[in-house]
């Protein structure tokens, strides 16, 4: 029978069905965070179950508020640090070596094809960009996830997205995905896997494939999924060379996942992006998206680079590339987060984090603080925020706040002008 | 099994999401009786002082309930206030698998039949679903009606097993 890539990681992955349509599955990675990890931890202390299935499968970062801001922060961070030394889980990331879990993971090399990936976190579906099925799931889901090493879910329908044509200058992965949003709607992939195919796809690096796969959820999506293919083994070869005599081998292994050919899809979506504007948010839905010519002219208070849709290296760069040379508006905070050490150590020898620090941006360290509203960066009601996050939910980024989420491209622009500003007017500058 | 069913609270609005239920800065709360008092405070025209929602046991909204985030927090927000049973035309699916892990009842029912349940937002609506024979019955002055549900047989066992994590200790 032909497959979709889910439909093979949950016939690979399948422990039990309970009851018909419940599939019980094997996870080989469970990640866990300081925000919702410390009750599940709590739970399994009371419950005098204080094991973890695999030390080695789970994968430990405190990320979310880091450095800690008060008491309470610094005390879900410490129940987590000493659940991961008492239980001699090695991937464990503190201070120093943090950042955001989707980006410092994959980073890390801890994702590969054919992966079944939980997460107490709802952009978990970023690590579908690998072939994985990478699914977000509450605090009790993660409890027993830890404990036992499997999670239940429905299995899910697919639906594919085809994006083809010419990407337009000033036109990235999170303006396509924003377009994808609009098409499908905030419920449009509930209980579905969105696939993502085309030739567009298959020329994204491994970054861009993330940004999409990243905002599934927004849609509803259970998980992002991308066919694993060379770029994926370039990007994971430091981690698999070992197991495979040379990349090309890696590209036939990893092609057993691809959906197969006549496989069934809940819905077939055909996305040109020939000609396509850059796209910008207008409400409080991720689905309210606009062409930026639209949206252009819009004051903002704060522009914020960052977040494990848009903090990665390649991001930065985007950015970088309008803002050299160039100070942004008096009016406007300026704040970039790369999203782990690495990224952060990359930009600074490649001179973008002084492009950033010369146009008057802050630079802050790796963390998600500013994108949920934590810490650095939280707005005072009434004012806006140009984006590159996820989720621009009314009080998302601070109780009373307006968000417009954007690419990193519109986000340096708009920073420039004080106001949403379409690239395609600028031009970019060469990095070194 | 947790109680369920009694005053009602009526959400009309689609799309709700998890910072509207419980705002992300009390995230760093590590029990669960402290988000008690902050259920729905983002939530624009809602007040959470008022007597219609301190007293509801069941709320009933519209489509994609509870989308956004994965936070537990949002049925344990619930949980805290006595709220064990949401009903909608849609949920997301780690809300309504967070209701059901939790032991709590997420009933999803045709959009018809949600406005039949909101034709009895009087301020006097009570429901209780029968949980064996998969129905709710709405009382109001305007009168009671019996509206069938389905709710998947694992979903059905969790709710009977007081939630997922007994269940699975039990089988893995
Ligand atoms: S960057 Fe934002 S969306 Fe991503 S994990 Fe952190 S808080 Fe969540």
């Amino acid at each position: 029978m032909a497959l979709t890539l889910a439909e093979k990681i949950f016939k690979s992955h399948l422990r039990d069905e309970p009851f018909p349509g419940t599939k019980v599955l094997d996870i080989d990675v469970v990640m866990c965070h300081e925000i919702t990890t410390p009750i599940a931890i709590n739970d399994l202390v009371a419950r005098g179950k204080d094991r973890v299935f695999d030390p080695n499968k789970i994968k430990v970062v405190i990320d979310h508020v880091t450095p800690a801001k008060d008491t309470k922060t610094a005390q879900q961070g410490k129940i987590l640090r000493d659940w991961a030394h008492r239980h001699q889980i090695k991937d464990f990331f503190d201070i120093g070596r943090n950042g955001v879990c989707h980006v410092l993971f994959p980073e890390q090399g801890f994702i590969r094809p054919g992966y079944t990936v939980i997460m107490g976190d709802s952009h978990t579906c970023t690590h579908g960009a690998f072939g994985a099925f990478a699914a977000g799931v509450g605090t009790t889901d993660l409890e027993v996830g830890i404990l036992k090493g499997v999670c239940a879910f429905r299995e899910p329908k697919t639906i594919r997205i085809n994006v083809n044509g010419t990407v337009p200058e000033g036109v990235y992965a999170k303006d396509i995905i924003l377009r994808i949003i609009r098409e499908l709607t905030v419920k449009g992939a509930t209980d579905c896997v969105i696939e993502f195919q085309g030739e567009v796809v298959r020329k994204m690096s491994m970054e861009s494939r993330m940004t999409l796969c990243n905002m599934a959820i927004e849609a509803g999506g259970t998980s992002g999924i991308c066919m694993p293919d060379g770029v994926t083994v370039a990007y994971l070869w430091p981690f698999i060379s070992s197991e495979y005599p040379d990349k090309k081998a890696a590209r036939r292994d990893f092609r057993k996942w691809w959906s197969d050919r006549g496989c069934s899809y809940v819905k077939v979506v055909d996305i040109d992006v020939t000609g396509m504007e850059p796209q910008v948010t207008s409400g409080y839905k991720p689905d309210e998206v606009k062409g930026v010519s639209e949206m252009a002219g819009t004051p903002v208070d704060q522009v914020y680079i960052g977040s494990c849709t848009n903090g990665r290296l390649e991001d930065l760069r985007i950015a970088a590339q309008y803002l050299k040379g160039k100070t942004i508006a008096p009016s406007v905070r300026g704040i970039v987060s790369p999203a782990t050490p690495k990224i952060f150590r990359d930009a600074d020898r490649l001179g973008i984090i002084r492009i950033f620090m010369d146009a008057g941006f802050c630079v802050t360290n790796p963390t998600c603080g500013a994108c949920l509203g934590m810490s650095n960066g939280v707005l005072a009601p009434g004012e806006v925020c140009a984006s590159t996050t996820n989720r621009n939910f009314n009080g998302r980024m601070g109780k009373g706040g307006m968000v417009h989420l954007m690419s990193p491209a519109v986000a340096a622009v708009t920073a420039l002008e004080g106001k949403i500003t379409d690239p395609r007017h600028y031009r970019k500058e060469k990095l070194r | 099994m947790k109680a369920f069913g009694g005053k009602v609270l009526f959400l009309d609005r689609s799309d709700i999401n998890t910072d509207e239920i419980i705002p992300a800065k009390y995230l760093t709360e590590i029990t669960k009786e402290a988000l008690k008092p902050h259920m729905l405070e983002d939530l624009k025209g809602f007040d959470p002082q008022a007597p219609e929602s301190r007293n509801a046991r069941v709320v009933v909204t519209r489509a994609n309930f509870g989308c956004g985030s994965s936070r537990e927090h949002a049925p344990w927000v619930f949980e805290m206030n006595d709220i064990n049973v949401v009903i909608a035309s849609s949920f997301a699916r780690i809300f309504r698998q967070n209701m059901f892990n939790c032991g709590m009842l997420a009933i999803e029912l045709p959009e018809d039949a949600i406005s039949s349940l909101f034709r009895h937002n009087d301020g006097t609506a009570e429901i209780t679903p029968d949980f064996r024979n998969d129905t709710l019955t709405i009382i109001s002055r305007r009168g009671r009606d019996t509206v069938p549900y389905r709710i998947a047989k694992f979903d059905k066992a969790l709710v009977e097993a007081g939630g997922w994590v007994d269940f699975a200790d039990a089988k893995y």
